[in-house]
């Protein structure tokens, strides 16, 4: 009785997810009368703006990914060993972005650093991209953090600081080569999420004006029937290779660490 | 009001104070931070703060929230309120019973780990693309559209369905406000130890009243805290509605990206009041999560 | 006849025999203990009294009456669990209360219950806390109270004493047994820790291997081992190795000392080899000690326990330990020393398996 009940719940999940994937790859196929093709994405892949926006957005990831970890494993490694006391305030703050939404922040972005303002990022395109990215890394701050905090907490930092110091080691040389490589799995999580954050996001991307790969497609699926569906099921590709790529890395770093 | 900008939040106020108490040192190494959270995240959003309350020429004025009263903006607001709560609501109760008929319905255990995988995709899969799958789904032509007509005789025209409507917003945002859920009430269903139920099965309680005095309370500041966190995470979507209705259907983050874009409203400040509203709608729903969950939290330590 | 019977009781998870043929009657008011080491089976056979776990094959008997078909809800059995599992989200008194509520007992008579409750387990003041402000021991106190709350016929204990502090361990199992003597309450405890068994029950169950391998009051248990098992796991005993000499003379030799046991040997061969059993407190090096029987060994190790001196010897290839009680004029002996240790020949105890 209860196990049926189950089943449904689960089996009506499944449909859901599983319905609108259904629609969007049998809709992808159908560009030929009558038959099934690749014709879409032929179409897609050929398509010189979407090799460009494709191509800026995986740039722009890539540089959100390195900035952000940067900027975030020094500073959570820094909290953890010197402030613990501060670990509330910044945690509160890498919080925000979830509260407040990306449209207001980039509208507080076009007003503060406009081509009038004391720092004229949008005069540029270097300058637009700049602010782009700071803008992936605020949006990415709450996922990035909390993975590489996490991560901190299952090493001793103070006990491997000190030790690395008593070998003669310097910052640098602690963060790169001791804090890093322990915690690179919660970076490499991290960083996947953003990645698979940045390379779909449309806000940010069509209110700086940038040719992305967000608001190419939403500028494709105005005017075209089939290549939508076709761009939908290769976004989707990439959300599930990064999730696998995050589910790998974590198992793999429990593989290893059994074996030691 | 100029004084105004000054009074950044906790974080960075307490600084120069405790300056004198620690070393400057240590403060070095958060300054990449600070700095960085000062100029991206928290003055764009003080700038629009303080906008609402500004005239163009700088002084203090309440007419720009006033300017939110009137009827196409209140509309706005309350169908964007609306549809958040719906898909906020529905997608705690459906979430909810998936990951107890996993957790709870005895089903195989082999099945836990791909769901919760599947829900971290589904949970992302948001934006443009949801939009075109849906389309591909229950639009016009959709697959499930089409075989309800052909198979069923279903129109879900004639029975009034439209995708680029409340109820099909509604349904679009539910396809990553149950996995969202899911991801988030499956640890909170673990934590229901077994001793509880069976403490309360030997006491002589029922099933249902055991889930009624010990398991529900339990479960209630998380399920509400899930709640109040779908509704932000709906509320501030502005990729999925736009790229599934384009500009027809009158919700707030169309409306604003539509003022940021080419300024329909006719007044700039106008548009960091709208932005100023979501913010405090957002910041209502997020608040009342973390405060739901400090009290869970506290409960099951 | 017994107030709970369980007969010919089994359990098997798979292909995996837990609990294998247990018979145990307990009279009303008994405080029975069931020992053993961890997975041995005593759980599982609390859990089917309890309705939680179905038996394989066997009966258990509440009052005269089956209750292997009823719900755990139906059976009217108070349990205590290791990890307390009170109710997170309702007080202390609302925890005590929730069986007399469950069971539509309301108003003045369920106040004076929970106070009475309350009252009998020393935390009269504490109703409106909530569990997670309490300590372990008092937490454990608070389950101990919502079990008896609605007079349960029979108690359940599941190692409820192991998740606490060794101080709180001893002062909790000592009130436990005086509300269980004061309520008269049929009780069974579940322990692996052997001194926790023999300080408060009436009757010890030790179990091996799914089996009841003794059943008896804690004197008998700790003093006349049935079976080998019991004899090591009860107590720290000597197990020593021994050659028969002269079966009719009750006669045998370690390591080539010969003594004269006060058991029969039966029907023991010359130069079979027979197990004894010695506890380490039975013999004594003092002087003047009295005891009819002696054995001369070499002192290996000797370490200071605080109340006691734990000395081992050698006698030929047999090492056998012996407790001394400490007192300020005694000189512990030297390793290597050649020590005569006395001890009543009774007290040599003959392991048939
Ligand atoms: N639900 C179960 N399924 C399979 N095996 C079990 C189950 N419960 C207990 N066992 C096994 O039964 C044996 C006895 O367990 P238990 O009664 O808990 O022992 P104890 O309480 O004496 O430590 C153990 O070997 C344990 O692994
Ligand atoms: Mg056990």
């Amino acid at each position: 009785m209860k196990r049926i009940w189950a089943w449904g719940a689960l089996t009506f999940g499944l449909l859901y997810f599983f319905l609108p994937l259904i629609g969007m790859t049998n809709f992808s196929l159908k560009m030929r009368r009558g038959e099934y093709s690749f014709d879409a994405y032929a179409r897609v892949l050929a398509d010189p703006k979407f090799q460009e926006t494709f191509g800026f957005s995986v740039m722009m990831a890539l540089f959100t990914i390195l900035f952000g970890i940067f900027l975030i494993v020094p500073t959570a490694y820094w909290v953890r060993l010197k402030m613990p006391g501060l670990r509330p305030y910044i945690e509160f703050v890498t919080l925000l972005p979830l509260v407040i939404p990306a449209i207001v922040i980039v509208f507080g972005y076009i007003r503060l650093y406009n081509t009038s303002s004391w720092l004229p990022l949008t005069g540029t395109t270097t300058g637009t991209n700049l602010l782009l990215m700071f803008g992936y890394a605020t949006l990415a701050l709450p996922y990035m953090y909390r993975a590489v905090d996490t991560g901190l907490r299952t090493i001793d930092v103070t006990t491997l600081t000190e030790a690395a110091q008593s070998l003669g080691a310097g910052w640098i040389t602690i963060l790169s080569r001791i804090i890093l490589p322990n915690v690179l799995v919660a970076v490499l999580s991290g960083a996947f999420l953003t990645f698979a954050i940045v390379i779909g996001e449309f806000t940010m991307a069509a209110l700086l004006n940038r040719p992305a790969f967000g608001p190419y497609m939403q500028l494709l699926g105005a005017n075209r029937a089939y290549e939508p569906a076709a761009l939908a099921v290769i976004a989707f590709g990439i959300t599930w290779a990064c999730m696998g790529l995050i589910q790998l890395v974590t198992r793999f770093s429990k593989h290893t660490r059994a074996q030691r | 009001m100029q004084s105004d900008k000054t009074s950044v939040p906790a974080a960075t106020v307490t600084m120069p104070v405790r300056t004198r108490r620690t070393l400057p040192l240590n403060w070095l190494g958060v300054l990449p931070f600070a700095i960085f959270v000062t100029l991206f995240l928290i003055m764009p959003t003080m700038k629009i703060v303080v906008g609402a309350f500004q005239t163009p020429d700088g002084s203090l004025t309440l007419d720009n929230i006033r300017g939110l009263f009137t009827p196409s903006i209140m509309a706005a607001y309350w169908i964007s309120i609306k549809i958040s709560l719906a898909s906020a609501i529905l997608g705690c109760i459906i979430g909810f019973g998936v990951s107890a008929a996993v957790v709870l319905g005895g089903l195989p255990q082999w099945i836990r780990g791909p769901l919760l995988t599947f829900s971290g995709v589904a949970s992302n899969f948001a934006g443009v693309p949801l939009a075109f799958a849906f389309l591909a789904t229950l639009g016009p032509v959709g697959i499930l559209t089409v075989f309800l007509k052909t198979q069923l005789g279903l129109d879900l025209r004639l029975l009034g369905f439209n995708l680029l409507s409340f109820w099909g917003l509604t349904l679009t945002y539910l396809f990553f406000q149950i996995p969202l859920m899911v991801l988030i009430i499956t640890p909170a269903l673990d934590g229901l130890k077994r001793e509880w139920r069976e403490a309360a099965e030997i006491l002589g309680a029922s099933g249902p009243q055991y889930w009624r005095m010990v398991a529900f309370p339990i479960l209630f500041p998380s399920l509400l805290g899930t709640l109040a966190l779908l509704f932000a995470n709906a509320f501030g979507a502005v990729a999925t509605a736009i790229a599934l209705t384009g500009s027809s259907l009158n919700i707030v983050p169309i409306l604003l990206f539509a003022q940021i874009r080419g300024d329909v409203l006719g007044d700039p400040h106008l548009g960091y009041a709208l932005a100023f509203g979501m913010i405090v709608i957002t910041g209502i729903a997020n608040t009342l999560y973390i405060w739901l969950r400090a009290r869970s939290e506290r409960w099951l330590k | 006849m017994a107030f709970l019977d369980i007969k010919n009781l089994e359990k098997v998870f798979g292909q995996n025999r837990v609990v294998k043929d247990f018979n145990l009657a307990i009279e009303k008011g008994e405080f029975i203990s069931l020992l053993g080491p961890s997975g041995c089976g005593k759980t599982t056979v609390l859990r089917m009294v309890a309705g939680f776990e179905t038996s394989s094959s066997g009966a258990i008997l509440i009052d005269g009456k089956d209750v292997v078909s009823k719900r755990p809800n139906q059976r009217n059995i108070g349990m205590v669990f290791q990890a307390y599992a009170l109710f997170p989200n309702l007080t202390v008194a609302q925890n005590v209360g929730f069986g007399l509520k469950v069971k539509g007992i309301a108003g003045s008579e369920a106040d004076n219950r929970v106070a009475e409750m309350l009252k009998l387990i020393g935390l009269p003041d504490l109703g409106n806390r909530y569990p997670f402000q309490l300590s372990g021991g008092q937490q454990q106190r608070v389950a101990l109270a919502r079990a008896l709350a609605p007079k349960p016929q029979v108690l359940l204990l599941d190692e409820p004493l192991s998740a606490l502090d060794a101080k709180i361990r001893v002062s909790l199992r000592e009130e436990i047994r005086m509300i269980q003597q004061q309520l008269g309450i049929t009780t069974v405890f579940v322990t692996h820790d052997q001194e926790e068994a023999l300080s408060i029950s009436d009757r010890i169950v030790v179990m091996n291997g799914g089996r009841a391998d003794q059943i008896g009051t804690p004197f008998d248990i700790y003093n006349r081992p049935s079976t080998r098992f019991v004899a090591s796991f009860v107590g720290t005993l000597n197990l020593i190795e021994a050659k028969v000499i002269d079966p009719a003379a009750n006669r045998i030799s370690i390591g080539d000392q010969a003594i004269t046991l006060k058991e029969p040997l039966g029907a023991a061969k010359v130069g079979d080899t027979i197990s004894l059993a010695l506890r380490p407190e039975a013999g004594s090096i003092v002087e003047g000690a009295n005891g009819d029987t002696a054995l001369v060994g070499q002192v290996m190790t000797s370490n200071f326990l605080g109340s006691v001196i734990r000395t081992r010897m050698k006698v030929g290839t047999a090492v056998i330990s012996f407790d001394m009680f400490n007192s300020p004029g005694l000189t512990p002996p030297s390793v290597g020393e050649t020590v005569t240790l006395r001890f009543t020949a009774s007290d040599l105890l003959i392991i048939r398996e």
